[in-house]
């Protein structure tokens, strides 16, 4: 039973991609695009070379890091949406360490990334607090901190850290997530070690649920309040606690722009998108550790696997959008059926 | 055409398991035929078949004399048979009407007739006796009356064959006798009934014929004049049962629960409990009378540290333990059997073994500088799961996929073996079989001969008389009368649990 349930589990978002991809190509034919050669230069343009290799991987890094920040509160029963804006408050954090503090690259880069996740955390913590404290809905409060963050950190960056061009100063070199050698094998991508840090963080969250009496609780916390409370468990500082890692993950997505991607924050008219997206990743990957991993990678070829599939195939990257929309779809109906499949095999409980 | 349903020879099979194995269940028009089986012995997967929400493997089923090969569940209705759900199937905001008429709406005009609909519940209402005011919100009235109108619900889509799947298990002991009644006024107007249950009580006063099943299979029918609650009880189990509770004389010693004067308000701000004092001796089981509602849970609350104490002290041995958190009181030597096993005594969703655990997962050997160590939780889990017998298919299952007797074993195997001084068991047995109630009766007192005390809270008066040393009367918050089971009636103590002086009973 339980070795059907794994592979079920796999079969989902797989087929998922193939149905995405199947309809996204009928759409195409129909407004006139050729499907076949579209999906071709898709392909080339996420594996082709060793540049569009790189530009994925570097896609992928904040996409894990925002999925992973979704899928933990989503294993302790919170629905962080806050994502967004908790990582526009560590990216800013990153980067105002990546150019006020001097220090050499072995503390700077682990700093710069900790005050993102502080900033993160912290920003993460506010729904916490008021969630465990007057039971406000953490949806509403963290879409309203996405806000707050937004315009925040727009504010801070113009009153205090203003360079020509909207923009902050770049991190300092030492604060520098931007490996040369990463780029010199990838045909100058833009690829950084923030992969490296992603990847890692991948597995603090796999322990953290599951190895540790912190993920017990918090895990608990997210099945059944009442049996917690009833069992000794601090549900009021679990659910804080909870969004706290949550932030922390998603404020570490925004280091990634901050200390490696851009190597510094502009000033945004709208949200990255980073941060929703994290949403559908951890929809994708199952809100597991590996599958987040794996539903950025997807995520995040397809979008630069878009860019050649207009220049080569000329067909829009809107198109894209839709597929990624497909294949969510799929994947949220077939938990449905999924859930459906449950619901009957536990009325024949015996 | 002598049954209106005869079901023969039933196999149903899950993956590993053989849910129904060669069970006949045949069913005479006008009679109330009792289903009878543990938990888990597969009456519900049997009555899924009949309704055609599963296909067996193998056997027929007839009703009404047609042979009926049915994998759609609008069969079942449409041959007039209709179920009333152990856990009732209604839409809390709606009126009794709208519920009753839901799927199958009367219309004028395009419009939902309401006002026809609430005459046609009432007619029906009137015919069998089934008290119910058409025009309230479900959510207003008793759980008596929600009952009632899940029976009327399967009268107004023409129904003459109604199951009633444990209908007693959620009813005060009046409501049970008002049950009782219409199931008798329903036979008499032509219905046929089959009642699943494993209350041999009721079994014996209301019903005509049993059929029993025993871990899938079925084991036979009989004539329920010609047998008495030990056989069928032994049919069920498949051996004798104790239904008088051995136990020998308690010697209780120090106090280890001590109440004084306590005042606990709820959730409305108005004291529950309300000026309570209570004793629980090391070696006696202390049982709490009272009817649901007179601040037993808040009581329990109190004691375990889920809700706050406004006056007066609670100790355990030496130890205040007013006020304490849940964690110090658990740590303090309390162990706690909640009375609602899926709301508190389980994380569903977790595996039997983490369940094992939810007290103590931070204690080594379980864990280590905030580490689980999986190895010492599953080998306890293992442990408890062969001694309390807990029939689960291992430690890694869902505590959601168990039965409700082996949930409850789960836990009372876990609250058990920390070894508590005192140990609460809060509605011990609801909703459980009598081979479960037997052992869980017998580990509670094994409790009290070890010299822990226990308190008992139970709305089963059987169970109070049968298993405390002492019974306190609760009512309006506070205990009114401390009786001595050998020494009282369910008379006296009904009387005293509705506010009545001691005494009176006999004057009357």
């Amino acid at each position: 039973m339980q070795n059907k349930n794994k592979k079920l589990k796999l079969l989902v978002p797989l087929v998922s991609v193939f149905l995405g991809l199947l309809i996204g190509g009928i759409i195409m034919l129909l407004s006139g695009y050729p499907p076949i050669e579209a999906y071709i230069a898709l392909f080339q343009g996420i594996v082709g070379d060793s540049y569009v290799i790189g530009e994925t991987i570097r896609q992928m890094s904040p996409l894990i890091l925002s999925g992973l920040a979704v899928a933990f509160a989503f294993r302790t029963g919170l629905f962080n949406i806050g994502v967004e804006g908790q990582l526009l408050v560590g990216w800013l954090a990153a980067v105002y360490v990546g150019v006020t503090v001097d220090a050499p690259a072995v503390l700077h880069i682990p700093l710069a990334i900790l005050a993102a996740a502080v900033a993160g955390a912290l920003w993460g913590a506010i729904p916490g607090i008021l969630k465990a404290r007057f039971k406000v809905h953490e949806v509403i409060t963290t879409i309203m901190m996405n806000y707050i963050a937004l315009y925040s950190t727009n504010e801070i960056i113009r009153s205090f850290l203003l360079a020509p061009g909207e923009r902050t100063e770049n991190v300092k070199e030492s604060a520098s997530l931007a490996s040369p050698f990463l780029q010199s094998i990838t045909q100058y991508s833009t690829l950084h070690y923030g992969i490296i840090v992603a990847l890692v963080a991948a597995v603090i969250m796999w322990f953290l649920l599951w190895r540790t009496t912190m993920g017990y609780e918090l895990r608990a916390v997210g099945f059944n309040q009442h049996a917690s409370q009833y069992a000794g468990i601090n549900v009021s500082k679990n659910i804080i606690l909870s969004m706290a890692i949550s932030g922390a993950f998603a404020g570490i997505a925004g280091s990634m722009e901050g200390l490696g991607t851009y190597q510094y924050m502009t000033i945004n008219a709208a949200f990255t998108g980073v941060g929703f997206d994290g949403i559908a990743v951890a929809l994708l990957g199952a809100n597991s550790a590996i599958g987040v991993v794996l539903g950025a990678a997807l995520f995040g070829g397809l979008k630069i696997g878009a860019l050649n599939m207009q220049s080569i195939a000329g067909v829009p990257t809107e198109l894209v959008g839709v597929v990624i929309a497909l294949i969510i779809f799929f994947v949220a109906c077939s938990y449905i059926v999924h859930w459906l499949m449950n619901r009957v095999s536990k009325g024949g409980k015996i | 055409m002598e049954y209106v349903i005869d079901m023969r020879n039933i196999r149903k099979e899950f993956p590993g398991i053989v849910a129904n194995d060669n069970i006949t269940l045949q069913v005479k028009k006008g009679e109330i035929h009792a289903l009878l089986g543990e938990n888990g012995a597969g009456k519900s997967t049997l009555m899924n078949v009949l309704f055609g929400l599963y296909e067996p493997e193998q056997g027929e089923i007839y009703v009404k004399g047609n042979k009926v090969v049915n994998n759609d569940p609008n069969i079942a209705n449409s041959l007039g048979i209709g179920m009333v759900h152990q856990h009732f199937m209604l839409v809390d905001k709606f009126t009794v009407t709208e519920n009753i008429i839901l799927g199958k709406e009367p219309t004028k005009g395009g419009k939902v007739d309401l006002h026809t609909a609430a005459k046609e519940v009432q007619a029906l209402s009137d015919q069998y006796g089934l008290r119910v005011d058409p025009y309230a919100k479900v959510e207003d009235i008793s759980v008596g009356m929600q009952q009632r109108v899940e029976i009327l619900k399967t009268l107004y889509r023409g129904a003459d064959i109604l199951i009633f799947d444990e209908p007693t298990a959620v009813l005060t002991p009046q409501e049970i006798l008002e049950l009782i009644q219409i199931m008798r006024k329903l036979v008499s107007e032509g219905k046929s009934i089959i009642l699943i249950t494993h209350k041999l009580k009721e079994i014996m006063e209301v019903c005509d014929r049993c059929t029993v099943i025993r871990r899938g299979r079925g084991v036979g029918t009989v004539d329920v004049k010609d047998s008495n609650p030990d056989s069928l009880a032994a049919m069920m189990v498949g051996r004798e049962v104790n239904f008088t509770v051995i136990k020998g004389i308690s010697e209780p010693k120090e106090s280890v629960l001590t109440i004084k004067d306590l005042i606990v308000l709820d959730s409305r701000k108005v004291p529950a409990v309300n000026g309570l004092n209570l004793t629980v001796k090391a070696g006696e089981i202390v049982g709490i009378a009272g009817v649901d509602g007179n601040g037993q849970s808040e009581l329990l609350e109190a004691i375990t540290g889920l809700r706050k104490i406004n006056e007066g002290s609670i100790h355990l041995r030496d130890k205040d333990i007013t006020n304490l958190t849940p964690r110090s009181v658990t740590a303090s030597g309390l162990a706690h059997i909640p009375q609602d096993r899926h709301k508190h005594g389980l994380v569903l969703d977790f595996s039997v073994g983490e369940n094992m655990v939810l007290q103590t997962y931070y204690q080594k050997p379980f864990s280590k500088n905030g580490i689980l160590k999986f190895s010492p939780i599953f080998e306890k889990a293992e442990k408890l799961i062969s001694e309390y017998d807990v029939r689960t298919p291992d430690a890694f299952t869902p505590a959601r996929a168990l039965s409700g007797g082996n949930q409850q074993k789960a836990i009372i195997a876990r609250e058990v073996d920390r070894d508590p001084d005192f140990l609460i068991a809060a509605q011990p047995t609801r909703g459980l079989d009598v081979g479960a109630i037997e052992f869980i009766h017998s580990k509670l007192i094994e409790q009290r001969d070890k010299g822990k005390a226990v308190l008992l809270v139970s709305f089963e008066l059987d169970e109070i008389i049968n298993v405390s040393d002492r019974i306190a009367v609760m009512y309006e918050g506070k205990i009114v009368a401390v009786v001595d089971p050998k020494e009282t009636t369910e008379q006296e103590l009904g009387l005293l649990m509705a506010g009545g002086k001691r005494g009176t009973v006999h004057a009357e």
